[in-house]
């Protein structure tokens, strides 16, 4: 067994992304990873606070990281936008001595302390890395073969660094795809942004941004999409029907979790992990696997 | 002439001190960060131009450009600059800046939706996603919560819209707030 501190995020705790904790936390459980939630953690903060106001950001984020340095162990999330706040909330402590003396300050008020010491990781590095595509492929159960995937890593799980796969070019999710049985597919886009939570205030733009993701998924002959980020979840399946809308697209593109994917491979069910909750049905796609 | 020179090197000291905003003086204007950029073309001046004319002393021109407030820090531009600079955290120190002298760019909702996020973080400490959007309508624009209304029930039928926020334990959600306020009285970053 191996144990790790978990950060689920809002999104995945109470949002929209409920179906990406309760696969991930299945799919854990059956390659023997003990994910323990950090009791009372608060929101990461994301870039929104950053942009307003950096220094209360650093303090809820690094909250987080003092509550979590207190058990030692290494904190992982599903989240890519609480992977690249709390990653960079490390590296702005390390950088500026200033910046840390009123954090420090400020967490003190709270009977807190922070010294630098937590790993944060995103849960795709732990599958990956500590557990290892061949661990995971002794554990399929469903023949997926045939099925092909195309892997969207989005930015803040790769990007700004360092990190555990290739910045621009990264490789761990379509190898991951293989072990599972199934096929990556050619996916160009593959690490370009979805528009994140522009989507919110600017839709127009977001909405460009993912015309063009799915268009390039589709172009390598995707049948799904699989992500590692909530966020990346819901632009690209929930605003799929507005792309179609604004673009006269045609996209049917059901966009899962890597998670849920995992879990179909293990022999999991469809409500089980979930993969009913998508806006874009992946039903009739996963006829062919799924015994009725 | 000597005033505009006082002027820009007021302008820089101003941004390199703020954590992130330090190396945009070592900035060589290849242009790699616009052309890396996916809203660069939705920006009223593109990520080199809008560093040249903070280096110039533009003030006023640069913390109320919309910008920075396009930047969807997918950090393709950080990862790619020859010479470190760090453009998106270089965007997130004059967002802040523009903030904090309330010269933010009437062009875009962004800041106000950034406000409507940090609102919730700072008073329960999490941000359901629920309240966190019609609290954002409302500052906005309500009238597009109308417009939002067809995705909503979609979210809904398919179970996935809670209306419940997380709470932490108020301990909890009092120590947060504790170390925010202090943080507030501690000031600013630099």
């Amino acid at each position: 067994m191996r144990y790790y501190t978990y950060f689920p995020g809002c999104s995945v705790s109470h949002g929209g992304a409920k179906a990406y904790g309760s696969s991930a936390l299945a799919v854990s459980k059956a390659l023997d990873v003990e994910l323990v939630e950090l009791e009372d953690w608060n929101c990461c903060g994301s870039t929104p606070y950053t942009s307003v106001d950096e220094l209360a950001s650093l303090c809820t984020s690094a909250r987080n990281l003092a509550l979590a340095e207190k058990r030692g162990l290494d904190l992982v999330t599903p989240c890519s936008a609480c992977h690249v706040i709390l990653s960079r909330t490390n590296s702005y402590l390390k950088e500026y001595p200033e910046l840390r003396a009123k954090v420090d300050d400020a967490l003190a008020v709270g009977d807190l302390e922070y010294h630098g010491t937590v790993r944060v990781r995103h849960l795709l590095d732990i599958f990956v890395n500590d557990i290892g595509n061949d661990e995971i492929a002794s554990r399929v159960k469903r023949d997926l073969s045939g099925l092909k995937v195309a892997a969207y890593y989005g930015c803040q799980m790769v990007r700004p660094g360092p990190s555990f796969d290739h910045p621009e070019s990264p490789q761990s999710l379509d190898r991951l795809i293989e072990s599972l049985g199934a096929e990556a597919t050619p996916f160009p886009l593959k690490a370009r942004c979805c528009g994140g939570s522009l989507i919110i205030s600017e839709e127009d733009v977001a909405l460009g941004l993912i015309n063009k993701l799915l268009d390039s998924a589709v172009a390598g002959g995707a049948e799904c999409i699989i992500t590692v980020c909530p966020l990346c979840q819901t632009n690209l399946d929930v605003y799929q029907g507005r792309v179609n809308k604004k673009f006269k697209t045609h996209y049917n593109i059901p966009v899962l979790f890597f998670t849920q994917l995992m879990g179909l491979a293990m022999g999991m069910g469809i409500k089980e992990l979930g993969i009913e909750k998508g806006i874009v049905s992946a039903e009739k796609m996963l006829a062919r696997y799924i015994e009725r | 002439m000597e005033t505009k020179v006082q002027r820009s090197n007021t302008f820089v000291e101003e941004i390199c001190a703020i954590p992130g905003g330090e190396r945009i003086r070592d900035c060589i204007q290849c242009g790699t960060c616009s052309a890396s950029c996916p809203n660069a073309g939705r920006m009223d001046h593109t990520p080199r131009m809008l560093i040249a004319m903070a280096r110039a002393g533009m003030r006023e021109e640069v913390l109320s450009s919309n910008a920075m407030w396009f930047c969807a820090s997918c950090y393709l531009c950080t990862v790619r600059c020859p010479r470190d600079v760090k453009p998106t955290e270089l965007m997130h120190a004059l967002e802040c800046l523009a903030v904090s002298r309330r010269l933010s760019s009437e062009r875009t909702r962004t800041p106000t939706m950034y406000r409507s996020f940090s609102d919730f973080v700072y008073s329960i400490g999490s941000v359901p996603e629920v309240g966190f959007m019609m609290w954002f309508y409302l500052l906005s624009n309500p009238l597009r919560a109308l417009r939002m209304a067809p995705l909503a029930l979609t979210l809904l039928k398919h179970g996935r819209m809670s209306v419940k926020a997380r709470r932490l334990k108020p301990e909890a959600e009092r120590q947060l707030r504790a170390i925010l306020d202090k943080a507030e009285v501690l000031g600013g970053m630099s």
